[in-house]
């Protein structure tokens, strides 16, 4: 009699083993992704400054470094060709032809920041310092009348910078987007 | 190797017509050499003018073995469909870089439903990464109780499903101003495919970190030069999202994000980020570029709206369609595709005489949601101008709209999601045009 129960036991135990596992169970794949190993991919740059790194960078040295890797695909002072325009247009987005730039249509500028660090230059993405990323985006926003010559950014000053279209954009998640 | 006539043979006996604008004749594939020949001597014996492959001719594929079993150990299509490829937009410049562009399907040349992997359309923002599998990692954290790193053996291992989703970019279809006439399908409509994809439910992987309750937004980001970034809301992340692995049967092609992608179906197709490499949940969406400057839409009042992230209903004929030539009066079927990103197809309806009447087409099983549908309408071409559209309606109700009551709402400003009813025009000629 023991015997029997101990055989039922055992095959029980053995069903909960290698019988299918319920849905809302985990199954332990994956490994702990250490602090360490976050910090080497966590670049985002969220507009409440969160993820902005330490550093600081002016307009001058953003200048410099703009000259030199930027300016060859987005004109000298930022006017464009080949490749996007990121000076100009402020003031035309009602009209006809609305000119869309950073200083005219971006609304935040910690996604200035956070797109340049993870994106530019083109040939070579995440090349860029902390401090050359700050000075680069102090040299835009500069460009565009949104900071004085002299300013320079970190990750207290460039959090406080509200840019002209910072209220230009509605949401449409939930609410389905435009009808037609 | 020439093609063997009978003797009895009048090797210039007119062949038969084709009557169908749709396909080469044989006669036209081998054009060139047949017109070479045209005087070529014929034996009583054997040989027809070279390149007539016709009855009662012995084609001369026949006439000796073709290649060996393993020419090619991953097969490639005939040499004779090398014009079904991906391209740029005709009368559209070269892109100031090919690292950040976009190539289009050939919709007029696909049946069914299914876009073969090679011709799958293609948006990059810094170039396709060659990714070696074994050292790609998916991390997962932000607001979530065990921060986790996936390998690719880690993904694969858990539950897969398979499911066919139409992919469209919303910048497809860029019919707001006046409508260009040699605009083929592919032009207008290419930045769309479907494919079935397999992977693991996203939902399932971010178990496994444990989702804070405050999380509402999920960024994910790819492990491309671009590293490029879209936020998504948590409800999508999980709902439907998957994290594929596999399209049409094999691995993710390097275009379409080898070794893995997120997958929403019936979202935009900029928010199904390739090369995935992280997924960091939050309390608000990231403002990432790509949806700030981009993949917004500015309304004719100056205010933009983010976020839309649902590809509305819409529907393409395929043939007859731009670039086509109908090549005589009398049946021809038309055939097309329509898809939404808010369900399952309902109905398409076609018109051939320019909006009077809208009869409604057959829709071709299986329907199911967020995927291209392929319909067919038959018609009797009695030889005149005409114009040829059709609108789709999906299970929420939703009509595909005409251009004019599209454009009453916002224009080209907006840029995105233009879905309007897309007009084909045939002329006496049989050549077809894109009428907007």
């Amino acid at each position: 009699m023991l015997v029997r129960i101990a055989r039922v036991s055992i095959a029980i135990a053995t069903i909960v083993v290698s019988g299918p596992i319920c849905a809302a169970e985990r199954y332990d794949f994956g490994l702990p992704a250490t602090p360490a190993q976050i910090a080497g991919w966590n670049i985002d740059v969220s507009p409440d400054g969160a993820g902005l790194p330490a550093g600081h960078g002016d307009v001058k040295q953003g200048e410099a470094i703009y000259a030199a890797k930027c300016a060859s695909c987005h004109g000298a002072h930022g006017e464009g060709k080949p490749m996007p325009r990121l000076v100009g247009g402020i003031g035309t987005l009602h009209d006809k032809k609305p000119e869309k730039t950073v200083g005219s249509y971006w609304p935040y500028a910690t996604t200035l920041f956070d797109y340049v660090r993870r994106s530019m230059p083109l040939n070579a993405p995440q090349s860029l310092t902390p401090d050359e990323v700050y000075g680069v985006s102090a040299y835009v926003l500069f460009l565009n009348g949104i900071v004085a010559q002299d300013t320079t950014l970190n990750a207290e000053t460039l959090v406080k910078i509200k840019m002209p279209n910072r209220d230009g954009f509605v949401s449409a998640y939930p609410t389905p987007g435009a009808k037609p | 190797m020439s093609p063997r006539t009978p003797e009895s043979t009048d090797p210039t006996a007119p062949e038969p017509q084709d009557g169908d604008g749709r396909r080469f004749t044989r006669r036209s594939l081998f054009g060139a050499s047949a017109g070479a020949a045209a005087a070529a001597i014929v034996s009583r014996t054997a040989l027809a003018q070279e390149g007539d492959n016709l009855p009662p001719s012995v084609p001369e594929w026949q006439l000796e073995p073709g290649v060996e079993t393993l020419s090619q150990p991953y097969g490639r299509p005939s040499k004779f469909e090398a014009n079904v490829v991906r391209r740029y937009r005709h009368g559209s410049p070269e892109p100031a870089s090919r690292l950040s562009s976009f190539s289009l399907t050939p919709l007029q040349d696909l049946h069914g439903i299914i876009t073969p992997n090679g011709l799958h359309y293609e948006r990059h923002h810094g170039g396709v990464p060659t990714i070696d599998p074994s050292e790609h990692r998916l991390m997962v954290h932000g607001l979530v109780n065990r921060p986790l790193i996936f390998t690719m053996d880690d993904l694969t291992r858990f539950p897969s499903v398979s499911r066919v989703h139409f992919l469209e970019c919303s910048g497809n279809t860029q019919n707001w101003g006046a409508p260009k006439p040699e605009l083929t399908a592919q032009d207008t409509h290419g930045l769309l495919s479907c494919c079935e994809w397999t992977g693991v439910s996203l939902a399932t992987v971010l178990a496994e970190a444990g989702v804070k309750p405050e999380a509402k937004w999920m960024l994910a980001e790819g492990a491309d030069a671009a590293a490029m970034t879209r936020s998504i809301p948590i409800e999508k992340a999980l709902d439907d999202a998957l994290l594929a692995y596999a399209q049409n049967g094999e691995r993710l092609r390097p275009e379409q994000g080898y070794p893995l992608r997120l997958l929403l179906p019936g979202y935009e197709g900029n928010t199904n980020v390739k090369w995935l490499r992280r997924l960091k949940l939050g309390a608000e969406p990231f403002q990432t570029r790509e949806e700030t400057s981009k993949y917004t839409m500015l309304m004719p009042d100056g205010v933009a709206r983010q976020f839309n992230f649902v590809m509305e209903a819409k529907s393409v004929i395929t043939f007859p369609s731009g670039g086509q030539r109908l090549g005589a009066p009398g049946f021809h079927e038309i055939s097309g595709i329509a898809w939404s990103g808010a369900g399952k197809v309902v109905r398409v309806e076609v018109t051939t005489d320019g909006g009077a009447s809208w009869p409604d087409a057959t829709l071709q099983e299986p329907i199911t949601p967020k995927c291209l549908t392929r319909f067919r309408a038959p018609w009797n071409w009695d030889g005149g101008p005409a114009t040829l559209a059709s609108r789709v309606t999906d299970e929420t109700g939703y009509v595909q709209p005409t251009r004019e009551a599209l454009l009453k709402v916002r224009d080209v400003r907006s840029y995105y999601h233009y879905n309007a009813i897309q007009n084909w025009s045939v002329a006496a000629s049989g050549e077809v045009t894109n009428a907007g």
